[in-house]
């Protein structure tokens, strides 16, 4: 198969050939993984890709997935304009 | 900042449920939901559910949906509704960020039902970006709430009960389920299911995984390859199949974002499909007044759904100083039933799992 047509996140076009690059490289977390590659940081805010990503961390480090941590997960869980946001924090003031 | 009682994130069969019982015991309910309908997954469900009557078996999934809906009709005073509304966000200081018809929301709760469900799982092989690469509620989304067939020719990825259903509703929607496809020696839902297919004169292709999306701007077809006892492909056993559409049934995964942001402990339980939140026997998670039912504490049927709905909500209401008049009946009843739903070989995952999840303290 080629890495370079797989894609782990399709929100972010993450291929499998980037996330093996960087694991050859000696990134081994999804949080350093993420920061370089922007992967689980589009619309889906890695609900699609995450669970992708650990099980190739872990093939890569041979463990189990479980043993891989998921991406941090922080708000917001989808897009906001920030106007919406701005106008919300005028209304409290 | 809005003010709530209790809050329930998911309008599904557990939110739905929860919500009901929670209001006869005298709550004050916000159930929020992202979609235009409500009923969760159940709304494209056309096929008769099995079980027994208290779980509303033989009926419709979409039926079921309607009839949990129209059973919170007489609470119209004490649960307010938000459709079209997403929860965005949770802060361990109990509170919520909703965004909803071009607003963002904030809500302080004192109590919080996580019934948010799951996501589907994804498959990483080549060209998998490729339109006509869909996942299994996206098909059932299209074509069962909205009618519109996503494919003439459509390969099924996953032997599920989902994958095994969804073939079978392509088919009575007109489409040609050209094979369905299985890493594992054998398939992985109900026989029953699978009978009717093979009866329809379906190829089912276990120990085969997906390799390939063929085409350039649209699926072609899809190259499938035999796997060893260690899911490697085998070389030189690739072979073509043509379709429209490849259709992902690869299970579905716990939605543990907003229990993380909440500060909840929320261990990766293989068996409950990913990571769930450790419940007490009250469906209480590690934080204080935050209660989780449904596929969001681990991924089983829409019957245990309602059932733990059920449970969550009897039990939130408790904990807001509500105590429902039947409490100690519906208590009894409810886990009597998740001990029948979970029973037998096809609970015994499920009981594993749910082991693992659970967190001994002391109810309030």
């Amino acid at each position: 198969m080629n890495p370079e047509k797989i894609f782990l996140c399709r929100c972010e076009d993450v291929t499998l050939k980037q996330v093996r690059d960087l694991l050859d490289q000696g990134y081994t977390s999804p949080e350093e993984i993420k920061r370089i590659l922007r992967i689980g940081m589009g619309p889906c805010q890695g609900k699609t890709c995450g669970l992708l990503l650990q099980q190739e961390i872990a093939r890569y480090l041979k463990k189990r997935p479980e043993e891989i941590p998921l991406p941090h997960a922080r708000p917001l869980v989808a897009g906001v304009p920030l106007e919406a946001i701005a106008e919300a924090a005028d209304d409290e003031r | 900042m809005i003010e709530k009682e209790l809050v329930i994130v998911g309008a599904g069969p557990a939110g739905l449920c929860a919500a009901r019982i929670a209001a006869e015991a005298g709550c004050r309910v916000l159930l929020i939901d992202r979609s235009p309908l409500l009923g969760g997954q159940l709304i494209k469900q056309t096929h008769k559910f099995f079980g027994s009557e208290q779980q509303r078996a033989k009926t419709r999934g979409f039926r079921i949906a309607e009839a949990l809906v129209a059973d919170l009709k007489p609470f119209g005073d004490t649960v307010e509704i938000w459709q079209e509304a997403t929860v965005v966000g949770a802060y361990p200081d109990s509170v919520l960020t909703v965004w909803t018809n071009g607003e963002y929301r904030k809500i302080h709760f004192q109590s919080l039902i996580l019934a948010v469900g799951a996501g589907e799982r994804s498959l990483a092989f080549e060209n998998n970006d490729l339109p006509g690469v869909y996942g299994a509620g996206a098909v059932q989304t299209l074509m069962n709430v909205y009618g519109v067939l996503p494919g003439k020719e459509v390969v099924m990825i996953g032997s599920g009960n989902i994958g095994l259903i969804v073939c079978y509703q392509l088919i009575q929607a007109g489409a040609v389920v050209k094979a369905l496809v299985e890493a594992a020696p054998k398939i992985g839902g109900y026989k029953v299911h699978a009978s009717k297919l093979r009866r329809l004169g379906v190829p089912i292709l276990t120990r085969t995984t997906v390799v390939r999306a063929l085409g350039d701007s649209a699926v072609k077809g899809v190259v499938l390859s035999g796997l060893d006892e260690n899911w490697n492909p085998i070389p030189g056993t690739e072979s073509e199949i043509a379709c429209d559409a490849v259709c992902v049934a690869v299970g579905l995964s716990p939605l543990y974002q907003l229990a993380w942001m909440l500060g909840a402990e929320i261990p990766y339980v293989g068996e409950l499909g990913g990571m769930v939140p450790l419940l007490d026997e009250n469906r209480q998670t590690t934080v204080s007044g935050v209660f989780a039912a449904g596929d969001a504490s681990g991924v089983e049927e829409a019957s245990s759904a309602m059932v733990g709905g059920r449970l969550a909500g009897l039990h939130a209401a408790r904990f807001l100083g509500h105590l429902h008049p039947d409490h100690t009946a519906i208590d009894t009843e409810c886990r009597a039933q998740l001990s029948s739903l979970r029973g037998g070989p096809f609970g015994a995952k499920i009981r594993a799992g749910l082991k693992k999840a659970e967190v001994k303290v002391h109810a309030r």
